[in-house]
């Protein structure tokens, strides 16, 4: 008998409904920034948040490549990543989705950001753990009736990526089970 | 004038309820069995499941239940469903030298390790119709054959040649290969990419190509330095294992054509290789496959483009495919009235216009 | 509990039971033992590869349907199953045999795979061609 194995639950139990589900509220969030839904149903090892984890079961598969930030680059989040996405692992600059804190990710300028022909190879960043209890800032743009607004790590930061419309990065906000998002279209204030 | 077509809904539902019924055949006669479909017409089954790119004898034969024995639309119907499955990753190459080979001929070397194994061919038939088939249903039974059942060790007869130097040498780059599944096809094609288009690519269709080469159009004068038909295992790496598996075993077959090979300024004269592999019994698809391949690969060999059907990528691989072929055939039997009456006006203005000149 | 097979062991294992015929595996193993779904039963895909020439660079040759399954036993052992075709039961059957670890079961399979091998190889060495060397002018 093989040696036991802890480290494999907290995939979807319905998986065609669960990722449906996943998706729309990942699209949900991603297309009316500063909007904080709820996202649960995938559960891994810590710190990932049970959002991070939905995020990634709905999104990653073998042909995302993903960067693991220092918080979450363990043995566990590994084998869990392995079985359950099946993504591989790259360092930043050739990334497809970004997985972290917002201290772990930095700096920020290793992520892709697209190219003038091909905006769309930029990089997701899941910034994990985050606050959403911080001092907010106000959103403008695409999605956004006059003002929404948004805990933000730092606000500069999201300042000069939307600066780079068309390109830049696109950023997903997890803690527990609330997923927020804020694309590279968001005006930040 | 744009007119909006609408209706023919109720036309449409009868016409798939006498589907269904013309479907099954007469009520008094057994329904066929997918089971039946599968081992008694397996090389129709072979060649849904080599065009359809899917190998799942199961499915091939409910599609072409499905599809009244259209293969065409059977192997539509397998890409359709294909489509609807998560890819869980891809196999280490299947290694063809150790097939467990039920069929295996060489034309070019009479005594081969192994032994030239005629396996169930067709070849030396005499293409009578056997109608005992009809009046009884089937053919009295032979009895199986008795042996030691020891499986036969059959190495590629090319790597004979290959020893020598007297063939050119294949050597694995260790390329990710490309995957037209995934990304849209860019030419000039890599040899892997062609030949993952032509595995899939309509029997017919390269038949005629690979007939064309052996008529003139690219005449590259072709051995079958092998062909083999059998079982080979299908293996891929688990990441949640850390080894890699075996999954299954699939029939494939495979063939190795010698093409005289004059030399060029950086090459010596050799042999050349055609190669030609697909998804279950599809000797002739192989054979064509091959001869195929090797006409595609002038460039590279130094060749004259001469001009002919079989050496032109772009017609090659744009057209081989029956599913992308049958669907733009096809749809212009659909509506196309708006089309059509712009035509029809612009026909009769210029005919008005030439009235008025005269 | 026995003791730890060697990754060979278990590589052999997966591959038998991968190749079983389903119905075969259901007769074998016909009550499931408990146990936790760790990814249920769920169809896909594998593309198969090839060589041109069949040793030289390799080329997708089309896909195969895959069934796989993973589970965790009571007793904490996990089980992978992989198999070809679309039987859920199949791939299920396979995990909890593997995280079981049923030596039996795994030597009936290779026998009656040895035998299914067998029967298709005497059949084809019957149609082996054996030449004969007709006289020629030389050598007389």
């Amino acid at each position: 008998m093989n040696a036991p194995q802890t480290r494999l639950s907290g995939g979807f139990i319905t998986p065609a409904f669960d990722s449906a589900r996943g998706f729309r509220t990942i699209l949900s969030a991603m297309s009316r920034p500063g909007t904080v839904l709820d996202l649960a149903g995938g559960h891994g090892p810590a710190p990932l948040s049970d959002a991070a984890a939905t995020v990634l079961l709905v999104l990653c598969d073998r042909t995302t490549p993903l960067h693991l930030a220092p918080s979450h680059d363990t043995a566990d989040m590994r084998e869990w990543i392995a079985f359950h996405c099946a993504a591989p692992l790259v360092d930043a600059p050739d990334a497809a989705f970004a997985l972290g804190d917002w201290a772990a990710l930095q700096p920020l300028d290793r992520f892709a950001i697209g190219t003038p022909e091909y905006p769309d190879r930029a990089a997701t960043l899941i910034i994990d753990g985050h606050d959403f209890n911080a001092t907010p800032a106000w959103l403008f743009g695409p999605g956004i009736k006059d003002s929404a607004t948004l805990a933000l790590p730092k606000t500069a930061a999201f300042a000069a990526n939307h600066a780079r419309f068309p390109l830049g990065w696109d950023a997903i906000f997890t803690a527990g089970s609330r997923i927020a998002a804020l694309p590279r279209s968001t005006k930040v204030r | 004038m744009y007119v909006a077509v609408k209706g023919g809904e109720r036309a449409i539902d009868a016409a798939h309820d006498w589907l269904g019924r013309a479907h099954r055949g007469p009520a008094e006669q057994a329904p066929l069995d997918t089971a039946q479909i599968r081992d008694q017409m397996a090389l129709a089954v072979a060649r849904v499941m080599a065009e359809g790119s899917l190998y799942d004898p199961d499915l091939a034969a409910l599609a072409i239940k499905q599809a009244r024995g259209d293969l065409i639309e059977a192997i539509f119907l397998i890409r359709a469903y294909r489509t609807t499955l998560p890819r869980l990753g891809a196999s280490a190459a299947v290694d063809t030298g150790a097939m467990r080979v039920k069929r295996r001929v060489s034309a070019t070397f009479k005594d081969i390790p192994g032994g030239q194994v005629l396996g169930p061919t067709f070849d030396y038939t005499h293409r009578l119709l056997d109608f005992r088939l009809m009046a009884d249903g089937e053919l009295p039974a032979t009895p199986p054959a008795t042996g030691d059942g020891a499986a036969l060790h059959a190495p590629h007869v090319l790597g004979f040649l290959n020893r020598d130097g007297l063939i050119e040498d294949t050597p694995d780059d260790g390329k990710e290969p490309g995957d037209l599944t995934r990304e849209p096809m860019e030419l000039p094609a890599d040899r892997a990419l062609r030949l993952q288009a032509l595995a899939r690519g309509d029997e017919g269709f390269l038949l005629g190509l690979a007939y064309s080469t052996q008529r003139g159009y690219a005449r590259n004068h072709a051995f079958v330095g092998e062909l083999r038909i059998g079982a080979v295992s299908v293996e891929m790496e688990i990441p949640e294992l850390g080894f890699a598996i075996e999954l299954g075993e699939v029939e494939v077959t495979e063939c190795e054509t010698v093409n005289q090979f004059k030399g060029s300024r950086t090459e010596p004269a050799q042999f050349t290789r055609g190669y030609g592999l697909t998804f279950g019994q599809t000797e002739r698809k192989a054979l064509s496959m091959a001869l195929v391949d090797r006409a595609l690969r002038w460039d590279e060999l130094g060749e004259d483009d001469q001009g002919a059907p079989a050496q032109d990528q772009e017609f090659v691989l744009s057209h081989c495919d029956n599913i992308q072929a049958t669907g733009f055939l096809e749809h212009i039997k659909l509506p196309h009235y708006v089309d059509f009456q712009a035509e029809l006006e612009l026909v009769r203005r210029l005919r008005a216009g030439a009235e008025d000149e005269a | 509990m026995t003791a730890i097979p060697s990754q060979m062991d278990r590589r052999d294992a997966l591959g038998l039971l991968a190749r079983a015929p389903a119905a075969r595996l259901a007769e074998l193993l016909p009550e499931l033992p408990a146990h936790d779904l760790l990814r249920a039963p769920e169809i896909g895909t594998v593309m198969v590869r090839g060589r041109a020439g069949g040793t030289g660079a390799a080329f997708n040759l089309g896909e195969i349907t895959v069934t796989r399954a993973s589970i965790r036993l009571p007793s904490g052992h996990v089980g992978h199953g992989y198999v070809q075709g679309r039987d859920k039961s199949h791939a299920l059957r396979a995990a909890l045999i593997d995280a079981m670890g049923r030596p039996d079961i795994i030597e009936t399979l290779r026998a009656e795979e040895t035998a299914r091998r067998a029967a298709i190889a005497v059949e084809a060495a019957a149609t082996r061609v054996e030449f004969f060397t007709l006289a020629r002018g030389e050598d007389e």
